[in-house]
């Protein structure tokens, strides 16, 4: 019996992502490493997701003691902690039935760390309140509040507004619930910024084939690195409002940005700043996790969503949902809780880096300069022959040279062609890491010379 | 396409008429209503309001951890290993932590727990489950690449669910599923739009499976959809029944005739108390019955860390063993769990833990048994005594509780009670437990949340809470019942 042709749709729609030949082509290069065979690099750097721990970066010592206490309380004993390692642990044990992080917790977050990260948000927003209330702990994804917007069934399929560039699980969630995807271009040329024509354009377009609901935002952006000016957000909160549009606005980088100019502001803060009817009235779904910032606790599976102007009945709804997964798990509620409520004073929450120019000297590359998150998305120059040598290997140009990449330098990154971009434009996802960028330099250079 | 009709100017983009349909008939008992009102109380006893009781007792979920049981050393011993490595240095941890813990790092990226993992689960890991379950299965093989860890057990079955719900109309997925039955199942079944199925479990005869009561259901079924799935909880949940090794046989050649998919929750599979009572796992008596059953049967069975002796609900720790899945079909599996990124790299850890315990020899191993056996002889205690003290109220009739956390009593109740209940527009049993509730303070779950014969009602009572207190809970329970039956008379 073969169910291929009875499952659901919705899931043969989704596309592979690690099965895929870079992938599997790291994994090998990896494994021929381990047994010695002789390469110019001893490890496979992997770039390949936002994942700072598997990228070599170290966690956070404060936070690993606190979870090791929660896990194993004995060590409350022990004289090997710190006071105020203890201290914490004591505390989020107390919130925990029968003083256990085994427990099942309340279905939303266990109400002292929404209490936390609501504190936080007023914080960082100057003041404008936030109550624990419209605060929904998840396991890291937005897969819940896509499930009550979109309408798998029905005439018309529920429109979702996404960038281009844009992450691919994010896409692929989407297409998971049945949405309909509506593309709307980031203008490279003038910094990947968001513009209103461009997203007037794309909702017309999506009026014509659903029913489109929601505007998906990204910022700081994933993978352009770019932030969005003040100006920026209000304009597409203005357009939100004009067409009525769910804005979901994806925050997780919000802790990783650079330079003395550059200054991150919530959709929150900027929509409470808009006048009465606005700020009361655009409905709103804020995303923040404990996998990006200072923390990259990714393994963890800790993030939140905060929810403005959401009609009660619906978070009613919201919440019954929530509670058919359980409760969020435990490691993930306490990296939450950290990264909302660090230890004062001195902690970096910041990375101090200055505005790079990343990739000012090769030519062949050209990059709109770094202003948050982890990555750049730079566009890459390529000579015809390796155009033509790629779609010879029926491969899009841009995963040919990363897998060349890979292959010469143990660099694994993604190519643009999983983000989307315009037609015939070629990009890869870099993180700017200095190991990284040198290995890159060196090849590049080769490359070009081997297919001018 | 015609244009997109006009939108009211006012008002919300999402509001009860414009979001998901599926969303609204979702119902999930176990936290509902009720227990909304028990942590109300629970709010006014701290205000100091005076209340017949001083504490609330919550009976209505399968949280061991809540009601006092002690997590196993060992498991927590190497979390925290996991989590802050420099204790490897440290002597007051045995060895065989320190080596599970090292080998657990080794396989995750950076050698931290704060890495993503592949989202199949990390590989030593599988490995591990797949070891575990040829040991458990007497040397059936297992194949780590058919092992996916999943975030708790609920993560995996919707998952399934959702692989295999399609079809409009007439031939749209049937779920057959027991009654009564856990409610995430009814929850995700009305999440995707599948058509819920239900086949009656036999309470005379202690909550047993009948494949003549299956028959009835499928063929009834098929007038309106297409059932293709078949859902077996064993040991059961509400009802506390382990399966024979006859009916599962009965079952798996039921499924083979009749082509369904099976479905095998087995997250209480060391819960196992009765007399006579043994865990078969599904994977176990398929193969055993021979190539003709074997090769053919679709088959995922699921385990979890919330249950049986850990009781580690918090971690969301799980897996499922996919058998005789179309190739191609797997590949979209794959695909689906990729979207999630993984499970909670603690959770994959403890399942590690769980499948690869310490073993005779080792030195956390005495006090690792002496734990275990310490949690299971309890519950099977507390699992007599509930049967005993329930069956000894008249108008409570209280199955033999052969395995899992639960007691699934039937009550008789009053025909004043139940026309009041009715009046406001509650459920017979909702209105009992409500008011034992407000009465007594013992929060449980009525019937009515699992599904019952028509003018049948039950509720669900975890066997957790320390003995003493059950004792005190079951008497608590036996007043309340004849109270409530003379208020009512």
């Amino acid at each position: 019996m073969s169910f291929l042709r009875e499952i659901s749709p919705l899931v043969k729609n989704t596309f592979l992502s690690e099965r895929d030949v870079l992938s599997i082509c790291a994994a090998q290069i990896a494994a021929e490493i381990q047994q010695d065979e002789r390469k110019n690099y001893n490890e496979v750097l992997d770039l390949s997701s936002g994942d700072l721990h598997r990228g070599g970066i170290k966690s956070i010592t404060f936070v690993r003691q606190v979870l090791a206490a929660c896990f194993y309380p004995a060590l409350l004993e022990d004289d090997s902690l710190p006071l105020d390692v203890k201290q914490r642990a004591d505390g989020l044990l107390r919130q925990c039935d029968g003083g256990s992080v085994g427990s099942y917790t309340d279905s939303c977050g266990i109400v002292k760390i929404k209490q936390c990260v609501s504190k936080f948000i007023t914080r960082r927003d100057g003041g404008v309140p936030s109550s624990p209330d419209n605060i929904f702990i998840t396991s890291g994804s937005q897969m819940l509040m896509l499930k009550l917007l979109v309408q798998s069934g029905g005439s018309c399929r529920t429109g979702v507004l996404i960038p281009v560039p844009t992450y691919a699980t994010f896409t692929q969630a989407l297409e998971d619930q049945g949405a309909a995807i509506i593309p709307y271009h980031l203008c490279e040329e003038q910094g990947w910024t968001l513009q209103v024509e461009e997203l007037r354009r794309a909702l017309h377009a999506g009026r014509r084939t659903c029913n489109p609901v929601a505007l998906y935002i990204c910022n700081p952006g994933n993978p352009t690195g770019i932030i969005q000016s003040r100006k920026s957000i209000e304009e597409v909160i203005r357009f939100a409002a004009e067409e009525r549009l769910f804005l979901l606005a994806d925050e997780v980088y919000q802790s990783c940005v650079y330079g003395e100019d550059t200054e991150f502001e919530s959709y929150k803060k900027v929509l409470s700043e808009m006048g009465s009817t606005i700020a009361s009235t655009v409905e709103l779904a804020s995303f923040n996790s404990a996998s990006k910032g200072f923390m990259g606790e990714c393994g963890l599976r800790g993030g939140y969503v905060e929810l403005v102007n959401l009609d009660p009945a619906v978070k009613e709804y919201t919440r019954t949902l929530f509670s058919t997964r359980s409760s969020p798990p435990v490691g993930g509620q306490i990296a939450l809780d950290l990264m909302t409520d660090p230890p004062k004073p001195g902690d970096p929450s910041f990375l101090t880096f200055s505005e790079v120019e990343v990739f000012g000297e090769i030519p062949g590359i050209s990059c709109q300069p770094l202003k948050a998150g982890f990555f750049v998305f730079p566009c890459l120059h390529l000579p015809l022959r390796a155009i033509k040598w790629a779609k010879k290997k029926q491969m899009e140009p841009d995963m040919l040279y990363c897998l060349h990449l890979l292959e010469e330098t143990g660099l694994h990154v993604r190519p643009g062609c999983e983000f989307g971009q315009r037609k015939d434009s070629y990009h890869f996802r870099f993180d700017t890491m200095e190991d990284a960028l040198q290995r890159l330099k060196t090849f590049h250079k080769q490359f070009m010379k081997e297919f001018s | 396409m015609s244009e997109n009709g006009a939108l009211p100017h006012r008002g919300r983009v999402l509001t009860v008429d414009t979001m998901n349909p599926n969303v609204k008939k979702v119902d999930y008992a176990v936290r509902g209503p009720i227990v909304q009102r028990a942590l109300q109380i629970e709010k006014e006893l701290k205000e100091g309001v005076k209340k017949p009781f001083e504490e609330v007792i919550k009976a209505n979920i399968g949280d061991a951890h809540a009601m006092g049981q002690r997590p196993i050393t060992f498991f927590r011993q190497v979390m925290a290993l996991c989590s802050y490595p420099q204790l490897l240095d440290d002597n007051k941890f045995p060895e065989d932590a320190k080596n599970r813990a090292r080998r657990i790092l080794q396989s995750c990226g950076g050698n931290s727990i704060g890495a993503y993992t592949t989202s199949q689960g990390i590989d030593c890991v599988r490995h591990d489950v797949a070891k575990y379950i040829q040991r458990r299965d007497g040397g059936i093989p297992s194949d780590p690449d058919n092992i996916y860890l999943t975030t708790g057990a609920s993560d995996g079955i919707v998952t399934i669910l959702k692989l295999l719900t399609t079809g409009e109309g007439r031939t749209r997925t049937g779920v057959m599923i027991s009654i009564p039955q856990y409610p995430l199942y009814s929850a995700s079944i009305a999440e995707l739009g599948a058509v819920q199925v239900n086949y009656y479990l036999n309470e005379e005869k202690c909550w047993s499976l009948d494949i003549s009561e299956l028959q009835r259901s499928l063929q009834a079924a098929r007038e309106h959809c297409n059932p293709r799935v078949l859902c077996i909880i064993n040991p059961g949940n509400p009802t506390g029944q382990v399966q024979s090794r006859q009916c599962i046989e009965d079952v798996i050649r039921f499924a083979a005739k009749e082509n369904l998919f099976l479905m095998a929750d087995e997250v209480y599979q060391d819960n196992v108390y009765a007399e006579g009572c043994e865990f078969h796992s599904f994977k176990k008596v398929l193969f055993e019955m021979g190539p003709e059953y074997s090769r053919k049967i679709e088959l995922v069975s699921f385990h979890s860390t919330s249950k049986c002796y850990m009781g580690e609900c918090g971690f969301r720790g799980g897996y499922m063993e996919v058998i005789n899945m179309d190739q191609e079909v797997k590949a979209q599996l794959s695909k689906l769990v990729s979207v999630r990124l993984c499970p909670p790299v603690p959770g994959q850890a403890l399942m590690d833990l769980v499948v690869n315990c310490p073993q005779p020899g080792e030195p956390s191993y005495q006090t690792f048994m002496k734990e275990r056996t310490a949690v299971l002889s309890a519950l099977a205690e507390k699992a007599k005594l509930t049967e005993e003290i329930l069956n000894t109220v008249p108008g409570i009739s209280c199955n033999p509780v052969q395995g899992a956390m639960y007691s699934f009593p039937r009550i008789t109740l009053p025909q004043r009670a139940i026309n009041e209940a009715k009046a406001k527009g509650q459920a017979p049993d909702m209105f009992y437990c409500m008011k034992l509730l407000e009465d007594t303070g013992i929060c449980l779950v009525p019937g009515s949340g699992f599904g019952q014969r028509d003018g049948t009602y039950h509720f669900r009572m975890t066997i957790l809470p320390p003995t003493d207190k059950l004792k005190i809970m079951l008497h608590k329970l036996k007043e309340f019942h004849q109270t409530f039956t003379q208020q009512f008379a």
